[in-house]
């Protein structure tokens, strides 16, 4: 069972990035890590991997100035290797160039299933994995909060608004994961160290047979004109409670005449 | 380019269009007169009065697709569409799970990009822009399409306000996906629901949220007592959901339910901005927190610095006396 991981390493979300506001995009230059939505994938790879006797998990991610640091800690957790595509022309790419990106490495990684997760947390945009199966001809099904492989088939518990789905799908597919599908386990010293040594596989667009015009700001249709200040909310009173402050949120209600 | 038709991915759960695609209808006949609708499964024809009365002249009706996960076959009949003297100008979705899924798919076959996350859209001449909540909602960001239409956006739930108008019945038009060839491969084998009792989270006029300050699944008890002495309905962060406290449905935010109701009351909860995203609309918001420099404080309109094992219980039992 040889399985993919889609990584995205973005700006640590405690020091939460600029937005560049002549390209309209987040400013990613300064240090990436990983995104923490991914580690879930990357737990789950690592453990459907062993549960089927063997097989590789491997990571594919595009990221900006070879940024690697991202890729470690997945690999110290115990991925076998990473495929990492960097290149100027890549920025300002969206969700569809980056899919056709992702599609062009992961061919040649040649998975039986990839592992992605349901969404990015700095930009959200949730659509790349889905474009990424329909670009490989294979089945997906997002929103996993359970997942199991028995008989070459992958069986997932998929999300709905109401509770949830029992759904099965033939290999190879794309599953996307929710956090809490697994618990996420934290990179061992041995496996810190074991990570330093493990093979990042570095390519550009034009080694997956990409050109400049597919991908990046070039390739991109859309833009962002204008980034602004929201209306703020007025933050209304803050009371330290005494004891006694219940009674400002009966009074509260009561004003608005709900009880 | 020139703003012609627009297609509504019309959803629907039991027979009924779900409210999000009827905000989309409402906002599409405001900005043309040519208003599509597709909807897919056993009986697609029955939704042709509600979708009409929403604006819609036509239905295409993809029919009944099984047990089968909807992303590939709806995104080949619409890409078919794309394709027809039909071809809409703007393609509108809800951001649900099945949307999603569609127009990732559609998004490959006719090659053209998505914008996601919509809170908003102006229409300027033939010029659509769409709004965008930054950084937990303290900047909104501006988009436009660059390239060939259609223009594809997936728009947050409670971004418009659905209102019916005189609309006659829409005229249902049978549409067929392409060959799907492996894609279509994923099916279902069984549905559960979690029953929640009381009003839909999403439909509440109080809602009752807990987090991770409750400190354990039993506090959660707490969060549920006062929401149905409120008539209302318990919600929750995605910290106590991933903790496995309580079920994804009960999940307010930015990968959970977006909620609006008269009154928001946020127990334990930060106010990451992952939250902040699917609360913030509401017309009152009262949080407790013991941590004076959360981010909810910055949002409520009265906020109580405390520990909410004591004023929760206080809460609770003053109520009890005022009902």
């Amino acid at each position: 069972m040889n399985i993919v991981v889609c990584v995205k390493q973005i700006p640590d979300p405690a020091d939460p990035p600029t937005m560049d506001e002549a390209k309209g995009t987040l400013n990613r230059n300064g240090k990436l890590i990983m995104d923490d939505s991914d580690s879930y994938g990357v737990e789950m790879a690592l453990q459907l991997a062993e549960q089927a006797g063997g097989g590789e998990v491997t990571l594919v991610s595009m990221a900006p100035n070879n940024e690697t640091s991202g890729l470690r800690t997945a690999l110290a957790m115990g991925a076998a290797k990473a495929v990492l595509i960097s290149d100027d022309t890549l920025a300002g790419s969206d969700a569809l160039s980056t899919a056709k990106v992702l599609a062009r490495s992961i061919e040649r990684v040649n998975p039986d299933l990839v592992v992605a997760a349901t969404e990015s947390t700095d930009g959200y945009t949730g659509t790349t994995p889905v474009q990424l199966a329909e670009l490989l001809g294979w089945p997906s099904v997002t929103f996993a909060k359970k997942i199991s492989i028995e008989d070459g088939k992958v069986h997932v518990q998929r999300q709905t608004e109401v509770g949830y789905d029992d759904v099965e799908c033939p290999l190879p597919a794309v599953v996307t994961v929710t956090a809490g599908v697994v618990e996420p386990r934290y990179p061992s010293f041995k496996g810190i160290m074991a990570a330093k040594s493990k093979p990042v596989d570095q390519l550009t667009p034009s080694d997956i047979g990409l050109d400049a015009s597919q991908v990046g700001a070039a390739g991109a249709g859309q833009r962002v004109v204008s980034v602004e200040a929201a209306p703020q909310r007025a933050s209304g009173d803050v009371v330290v409670d005494d004891g006694d402050a219940y009674q400002r949120i009966v009074q509260f209600l009561q004003e608005l005449k709900l009880v | 380019m020139t703003i012609d038709r627009i297609l509504v991915i019309a959803e629907s759960n039991n027979g009924q269009v779900l409210p999000a695609s009827l905000e989309l209808l409402t906002e599409a006949r405001s900005i043309s007169d040519k208003v599509d609708a597709i909807a897919w499964g056993k009986d697609t024809a029955s939704l042709a009065a509600e979708v009409g009365s929403y604006g819609a002249g036509r239905l295409f009706d993809v029919g009944d697709i099984g047990e089968s996960l909807p992303g590939p076959h709806v995104a080949s009949a619409i890409a078919a569409i794309v394709n027809s003297e039909n071809a809409p100008s703007i393609i509108l979705a809800p951001t649900t799970y099945d949307c999603r899924d569609i127009i990732g798919r559609l998004s490959v076959k006719i090659d053209r990009p998505v914008i996601t996350n919509v809170v908003g859209l102006d229409q300027e001449g033939d010029a659509i822009s769409s709004s965008h909540v930054l950084f937990g909602g303290s900047q909104i960001a501006t988009a436009q399409f660059t390239g060939k239409m259609p223009w594809i956006f997936i728009v947050r739930s409670k971004t418009f306000t659905a209102e019916p108008s005189s609309g006659q019945p829409a005229e249902v038009v049978g549409i067929q996906a392409g060959d799907l060839g492996a894609t279509a491969n994923a099916s279902i084998v069984s549905h559960h629901v979690e029953t929640q009792s009381g009003p839909k989270l999403d439909e509440a006029d109080v809602v009752v949220s807990g987090g991770r300050g409750l400190g354990s699944q039993e506090a959660y008890s707490m969060v549920e007592e006062l929401a149905e002495l409120l008539h209302g309905a318990a919600g929750a962060s995605r910290a106590i959901v991933d903790s496995g406290w309580v079920p994804y449905s009960r999940q307010v935010g930015q990968t959970g339910k977006t909620v609006k109701p008269t009154v928001y009351i946020a127990c334990g909860i930060s106010g990451a901005t992952q939250h902040l995203v699917g609360m913030k609309g509401a017309k009152n918001i009262i949080a407790i927190n013991k941590d004076q420099e959360a981010p909810i404080f910055s949002v409520a309109d009265l906020g109580i610095v405390g520990d909410l094992h004591q004023i929760m219980p206080k809460l609770i039992e003053a109520l009890k006396g005022l009902s």
